[in-house]
């Protein structure tokens, strides 16, 4: 393969510019999608991290399997399951609604298990404090808690949800017209890599900002506890 | 007197521990009650169940008037009533001092922002923390933060205030400004029930030494009397050995 070969096999310009139109479209669809699972897997996440402050064995075991289940399944399969399995119960679902429940499903249990151990790194004082002034259990969680919950897993968050972005790519699989699922149509149309490359890059340059800052988030809390 | 406190035959056991075996505890008002005894005595427990920090396990206790063991009392109207300082200050760190005092205020009274804000500033003022409203607790030493825990007491204007330990987890330099904060606060006639080894803030500020050991008030009576001719072995014992510190 010739240099001039792999720039037109990878970076060509002349199919960017015919496959731009609907490389553009995947990526809406892909922040789109990211704007629907990150806050519903973190609704998930903050419920669940709710429920297992509560002691009682009848939640307390219940969750701890759900937690165990959802972070086992692979997304994908959990995904393919929702979208191509549920009907066979009759439960016909939407790309979106796969997606959706999918998400809900795999990165509130995540995301509960970080905010769990958030709230238990918050001392018990806390709330004895917050207490003895008559706030409510609800309101020392709210102000009290979660605000430190939050703050002392921050980058684990950040994290997370870095990973819940890259993992939209799977929504492909449902024929969900995501940035991936676009750059596959495009390649195959134009028997060429360039629109996947350019895939990459879009995905790069969207999360390489979030990847610096988690970096720089990871070094203050490392010096932080120096 | 009208008594604010009054605890009568209270136990609290952790598991098969137990901790408190029938207390009575009564506080009049405007008192300042000393509570002494031997670590693990059950001094911390016993001002945790008056507040219901800590669910007693049997026993009747009042304040002001309201049965804090009834079911049917809401806890978080009768906590109000009781401001509570304990010994690692306990502030929230992501609040401002002001914030810190302040959230009750609005949260818990349902006070507007500019009220509750211009309330918590009145009780930094009592406690000297004026100039420090604005400090995040990391930003203040340990007397400065434990005055502050003492401000978000007091400014829900309680009828009774419980202190566990305030000075010990302080540098001794920094005792005398909460002491100070605290004679003050007994000047306006708050009543006031202390856990604390400060035997010289007894001596000078209690109205009565209660002593507890092994989860019972083993003595109790004026600090002269405790600390000067104390009728008990025990309790004879127990003050030669923080005489000797
Ligand atoms: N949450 C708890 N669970 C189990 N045991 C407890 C709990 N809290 C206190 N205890 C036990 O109860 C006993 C009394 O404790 P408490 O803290 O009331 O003593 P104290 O008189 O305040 O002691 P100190 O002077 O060391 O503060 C101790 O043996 C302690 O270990
Ligand atoms: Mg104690």
């Amino acid at each position: 393969m010739t240099w001039a070969d792999f720039t037109l096999a990878f970076f060509s310009l002349d199919i960017l510019r015919q496959a731009w139109p609907i490389l553009l479209s995947g990526l809406v669809q892909t922040l789109l999608l990211s704007a629907m699972v990150v806050p519903l897997g973190l609704l998930g996440g903050v419920l669940l991290a709710l429920l297992s402050t509560v002691r009682s064995p009848w939640v307390r075991w219940p969750l701890m399997a759900w937690v165990d289940v959802f972070r086992s399944l692979p997304p994908l399969v959990l995904l393919v399951f929702v979208y191509a399995g549920l009907p066979f119960a009759g439960l016909e679902v939407s790309p979106w609604g796969a997606v959706a429940i999918g998400f809900f499903l795999n990165t509130g249990a995540y995301y509960g298990e970080i905010l769990r151990a958030g709230i238990e790194s918050v001392p018990a004082g806390q709330v004895e404090a917050a207490r003895s002034t008559g706030l409510s259990r609800g309101q020392a969680m709210a102000w009290v808690v979660l605000p430190q919950a939050v703050r002392n897993v921050l980058p684990d968050l950040i994290s997370n949800t870095l990973e819940v972005v890259k993992l939209t790519s799977i929504a492909s699989v449902v024929a969900l017209p995501e940035l991936l699922f676009q750059a596959r149509q495009a390649q195959s149309v134009t028997f060429n890599a360039t629109p996947i490359m350019a895939a990459a890059v879009a995905y790069f340059v969207l999360l390489w900002p979030v990847v610096r800052l988690l970096s720089r988030l990871e070094n203050r809390q490392l010096a932080g506890r120096r | 007197m009208a008594a604010i406190v009054r605890a009568h035959g209270v136990h609290k056991h952790f598991g098969a521990l137990h901790v408190l075996r029938g207390v009575d505890l009564e506080v009049a008002e405007r008192e300042l009650v000393f509570v002494i005894g031997p670590s693990g005595s059950g001094k911390s427990t016993l001002l945790r169940c008056l507040n219901r920090l800590e669910e007693p396990s049997g026993g009747r206790i009042e304040v002001d008037g309201i049965d804090m063991l009834d079911r049917r009392t809401d806890i978080n109207r009768a906590r109000q009533r009781i401001g509570m300082v304990f010994q690692s200050f306990n502030l929230y760190p992501h609040m401002t001092a002001l914030g810190n005092v302040a959230l009750a205020l609005r949260k818990v009274l349902k006070l507007p922002r500019a009220e509750a804000d211009e309330r918590a500033r009145a009780a930094l003022e009592r406690v000297n923390l004026a100039d420090r409203a604005g400090h995040y607790p990391g930003q203040l030493s340990g007397g400065q933060q434990q005055r502050v825990a003492i401000a978000r007491a007091i400014a829900l204007e309680p009828r009774v205030m419980l202190f566990d330990e305030p000075t010990s987890a302080l540098d001794p330099e920094l005792v005398g400004g909460v002491l100070q904060a605290m004679r003050e606060l007994r000047e306006s006639g708050m009543t006031m029930v202390v856990v604390s080894h400060e035997m010289g803030f007894a001596r000078a500020a209690a109205d009565r030494v209660v002593f507890m050991d092994h989860g019972l008030v083993v003595e109790e009576g004026p600090p002269e009397a405790v600390f000067g001719a104390p009728r008990e072995e025990r309790t004879r014992a127990f003050i030669r050995q923080i005489d000797r510190h």
